[in-house]
């Protein structure tokens, strides 16, 4: 197909209206000559021989009657070895080199390769004469931790194909030909390391979707324990403001218990990326004993980066964890805030002059976090292998007020809500993730009925508070004081965990499991009292030793001594049966 | 020879449209009306008609009068001669001194590449112990003060104006009373703060487009300050007033309102102002203070809580004070562990007794016996309002942690505050029983 060209007929702030001359595809992909820039953009909506184009860069400068080049292509990522560890801006530009290239700024109109001019140590699986598909792997070459495999690109569906040459064991540059493969009918391509792929097509090359029914530990014991998070699941994080989203999601970055982690920083504080950029490469990860960078992937679009890459970065954030997924990889991608990119569809909304919907985002909001969502899921692959992409989005909500659109809209296709309270985070209660209101939909690590009793004296301990905060601590019985003091003890000893300290800060399920079983025993034990203020002085000291618990290390003399010290302290209480 | 272009098809609020050809996105033009002449930049194209907005406002304009487009965007002039000088929100001067057409740069550039950004590392003293002390301000931050109409706000940016150890001051005012802009013109001037400050001032009465372009134009000049190599602060005041300027403007193009009326892009607008905070590597810096008036004292208003999505924690200030709760730098810890050993513990321990101190006077008024301890407390928040949060409080963050130690031994034992042991040997002002 021929590739169009058109003129710019008018522009309204990043949204410029196009005339083209021939046939031009929705999401295809034109660049805007200004001057000696070229500022790409999207095509967005097509009304007879006018298409909107939403340009990813600033406007200014653009004029009526400027040369648009349409490529045929829609907007893609490119894939292939080396895309680890990268910083990339929404739109898969490498925002080091790019620093390289025009220094301080970010240039509009440049657009740097995103896969690195790497050479890699190829080593071919397939041989001549072997049908491939696409999807298949024909060849591998180690990516730091990983056995990065070269696949048959997604869009070759023309197939079967047939290996016609391959290179022979060696290192290649990454877009050298090292394969090339022939159709039925003739039809011969030569293949690189490289492929492209649209960003805003899920990768569906898989036999079956799973369920996701394993725990993805994220060493926080609120969520292994009581909010878990599955390997392919989906879950949400809102919370207003200073209520720590983006503190969680770092943490859960460096913790997870997956492959690779992708973090899209979309819409929000260029200060918080930089953190990571700078720390993660120090960071040890304790899996692998290797720096924390070299499974990251970071897509980087944040506030005062041009909307409509935001818009585009969550896709090619998600594009590429499902690449990693046909290599049979758990990947989590870590999307904050995704509040930032519904805002950013709604200012295109506007400009395109659509009716809009509540609080003026547009009708199709569910139907893209829906879309966005289900690209999560864990498959097993045509080799029998599985993978799973799990997402995790914060939702910044308007006035920290649940009540709005998108998080209305999040919440009914993810698999979990981790919603942040204003209240614990004012109390300094961290994560502050709300026990009352939270909720899962997946297994943890700790059986289920137990979970559900710790958690059901959690809920009694919050109604007997309501209740004193009315009658006082004079209208309360013993009894359900001592419910209370107990909830109040998970919430202290096992809901708050403190990230700076180096034992606290990330809880194996070994560990977690194991005490949660002595806090499940407290929780049963029958204690006897004979008024408030013993119930208060015991609580009081009980929690003291179990806080010392948490910093101490796992099974280490101290840690034992703390527990015996725990267990007589119960003891003394305990009331004797027969 | 640029074509005049004589016929305005429409007038509608301050915006004005004309049949034009050749015209770019964002480039000024020229109106000339009876009252005088108005720059106006282009701000949409529909084939051959181009909407502009006329910065003096609309008022007045005919339909037969003309306008001349420059071929340039809105740009301002950048040299050491703006110091001491005072500004529209055009770039023309308020103080009758010459106009400044050399250099010019344009304003509202390309954001700074994240991959260029370092993690904040020096603090800005500011003499004022709430800020230096409790919520340390850092090079390159964005912190704005959430407040309300009354509030000594524009009185608390003026003393930090004065204040401040940094190079240059660039002060932003948004819809300012006339008496405010002449407040911070004198107060400036009688403490020679004005020879290192820039001033973009709108106020109320100006015309509205003006007040969009003053955050733009101080973020433009102080970040090619920056670029030289010098420490900027600027001050914007208010941000509130912003936001309703871009409300206005949103309504007149028929945007659709997405939350009480403000536009939908209202977030991505005021980010990317205050992300023009910056520490470059090898040269200056930008640091933002902004003030955020919050109408009926709301902080999920849309302003406010935009705002805080964005900057990097907020100042609270309440009954003439920076308030020690809800008041929060998010960036002091990358600073105040190497100020001098006892900061942070003296921080923390203040404030938990301040909270103490609420909790008597709670139970006071509401009638309860005020016990030993109370007393104590009760004697300790009257001097750390008095001594501390006082905003004419003006002392090196030093000599306000000597006070700090002298206030805790006026009013409690060692062991009541809780503190290091270690600290209290070595800092302690009495001597210990």
């Amino acid at each position: 197909m021929a590739k169009s060209m058109g003129r710019v007929k008018g522009v309204n702030g990043n949204m410029v209206t196009v005339e083209f001359d021939s046939a031009i595809a929705k999401n295809e992909v034109g660049f805007i000559q200004v001057g000696d820039e070229r500022l790409k953009g999207e095509v967005i909506r097509i009304r007879g021989n006018e298409a909107a184009l939403q340009v990813f860069e600033m406007t200014g400068g653009v004029a009526v009657g400027d040369q648009v080049e349409f490529t045929s292509e829609m907007l893609s990522v490119e894939l292939g070895p080396g895309l680890l560890q990268q910083i990339y801006d929404g739109l898969q530009n490498p925002l080091p080199e790019l620093a390289a290239q025009c220094g301080f700024f970010l240039q509009r109109g440049v657009y740097l390769k995103p896969i690195p001019d790497n050479e890699w140590q190829f080593t071919p699986v397939a041989k001549k004469g072997d049908v491939l598909s696409a999807g298949d792997t024909f060849a591998t070459v180690i990516e730091g931790l990983f056995t990065h495999q070269i696949m048959v690109p997604f869009d070759l569906v023309d197939g079967p194909w047939t290996v016609a040459s391959i290179k022979k064991a060696g290192t290649y540059h990454v877009r050298d030909t090292i394969c090339s493969v022939q159709n039925e009918r003739g039809v011969k391509h030569d293949l690189s390391m490289v492929f492209t792929w649209p960003v805003k097509q899920a990768i569906k090359l898989y036999e079956e979707r799973l369920r996701p029914t394993e725990t993805l530990v994220t060493k926080i014991r609120t969520i292994d324990t009581f909010l878990p998070v599955a390997k392919g699941g989906t879950y949400c994080t809102p919370g207003p403001f200073g209520a720590g989203k983006t503190v969680l999601q770092h943490l859960t970055s460096r913790n997870a218990d997956v492959d690779i982690v992708i973090i899209a920083a979309c819409g929000e504080r260029a200060g918080e990326v930089v953190e990571v950029l700078k720390e993660f490469p120090e960071l040890i990860d304790p899996r692998t004993g290797r720096s924390l960078m070299e499974r990251t992937i970071i897509i980087c679009n944040t506030s005062s980066m041009p909307v409509a890459s935001r818009e585009a970065s969550v896709y090619t954030a998600v594009t590429i964890a499902e690449y990693y997924r046909q290599m049979g990889l758990d990947i989590l991608l870590l999307a904050d805030s995704t509040s930032r990119w519904a805002q950013a569809m709604r200012e295109m909304s506007g400009r395109l002059e659509e009716i809009p919907g509540e609080e003026a985002f547009p009708a199709y909001l569910e139907s893209r976090i829906a879309e966005f969502y289900e690209r999560a899921g864990k498959v097993r692959l045509k080799d029998g292998r599985t993978g799973s992409v799990t997402i995790g989005g914060t939702v910044s909500p308007a006035g920290g007020n649940f009540e709005e659109p998108v998080t209305q809209a999040t919440l009914k296709v993810v698999g979990a809500f981790h919603g942040l309270s204003r209240e614990r985070s004012d109390a300094r209660k961290y994560p502050a993730i709300d026990p009352l209101t939270s909720w899962s939909k997946y297994s943890g690590v700790i059986d289920a009925k137990r979970v559900e009793e710790a958690r059901s004296i959690v809920f009694a301990a919050n109604e007997i508070n309501q209740m004193m905060k009315v009658v006082g601590e004079e209208g309360t019985s013993v009894a359900d004081y001592v419910t209370y003091q107990k909830g109040e003890l998970v919430d202290a000893f096992y809901l708050q965990q403190n990230s700076f300290d180096p034992v606290d800060a990330s809880v194996p399920v070994e560990r977690q499991r194991y005490i949660f079983d002595r806090l499940y025993e407290m929780l049963q034990a029958n204690l006897r009292f004979e008024e408030k203020s013993e119930v208060r002085a015991f609580f009081y000291q009980l929690r003291q030793n179990f806080l010392d618990w948490n910093n101490t290390a796992f099974l280490d003399d101290e840690f034992k001594a703390i527990e015996a010290k725990i267990t007589d302290l119960i003891a003394t209480k305990e009331r004797r049966v027969g | 020879m640029q074509k005049i272009y004589s016929k305005i098809e429409s007038i509608v609020g301050n915006v004005i449209t004309v049949r034009a050809s050749g015209v770019k996105n964002g480039e000024l033009g020229l109106v000339s009306y009876k009252g005088g002449q108005s720059m106006a930049n282009v701000i949409k194209l529909d084939d051959d008609v181009v909407s502009l907005q006329v910065f003096s406002g609309a008022q007045g304009i005919s339909t037969g009068d003309q306008v001349r487009f420059l071929g340039v965007p809105m740009q301002v002039s950048y040299s050491d001669n703006l110091l001491g000088r005072v500004f529209d929100g055009t770039g023309s001067p308020r103080d009758n001194g010459p106009a400044m057409k050399t250099n010019l740069i344009e304003i509202g550039g390309p954001a700074v590449n994240p991959a260029k950004r370092i993690i904040p590392r020096n603090m800005i003293r500011t003499g004022l112990p709430m800020i230096d002390l409790f919520n340390t301000l850092v090079e390159s931050q964005k912190l704005p003060i959430f407040s309300v109409s009354g509030e000594p706000y524009n009185e608390l940016l003026a003393r930090i104006a004065i204040q401040a150890e940094v190079d240059l001051i660039i002060l932003g005012g948004m819809g300012l009373k006339y008496d405010d802009y002449l407040f911070f013109r004198d107060t400036l001037e009688e403490s020679g703060a004005m020879s290192r400050t820039i001033m973009f001032i709108h106020t109320a009465s100006d015309p509205t487009v003006e007040c969009l372009l003053v955050p733009d134009m101080a973020l433009a000049v102080a970040e090619r300050f920056a670029l030289d190599g010098k420490k900027v602060l600027v001050l914007l005041t208010d941000m509130t007033n912003f936001a309703d300027a871009m409300k206005e403007m949103a309504i007149t193009m028929d945007q659709v309102p997405s939350n009480r009326g403000y536009p939908g892009d209202l977030y991505s607008s005021l980010a990317s102002r205050y992300e023009k905070a910056v520490d470059f590597e090898g040269a200056g810096s930008v640091t933002i203070l902004g003030v955020t008036t919050m109408p009926g004292d709301d902080v999920t208003h849309p302003v406010p809580d935009n705002t805080g999505y964005i900057t990097e924690g907020q100042y609270y200030l309440k009954g003439g004070r920076i308030e020690p709760f809800g008041s929060l730098s998010r960036l002091k810890q990358q600073v105040n562990a190497h100020t001098r050993d006892d900061h942070r513990a003296l921080m923390d321990g203040m404030i938990k007794l301040y909270a103490s101190y609420k909790e008597s006077l709670e139970k006071r008024s509401m009638g309860f016996m005020m016990t030993e301890w109370d007393e104590k407390l009760l004697k300790y928040g009257d001097l750390f309002e008095r001594k501390m949060m006082d905003l004419s409080v003006n002392i090196p963050l030093e000599a306000a942690l000597d006070l700090g130690w002298e206030i805790l031994a006026d009013c409690f034992d060692p062991a009541d505050t809780g503190l290091r042991t270690d600290l209290i040997r070595a800092r302690w002002p009495k001597a210990i029983e």
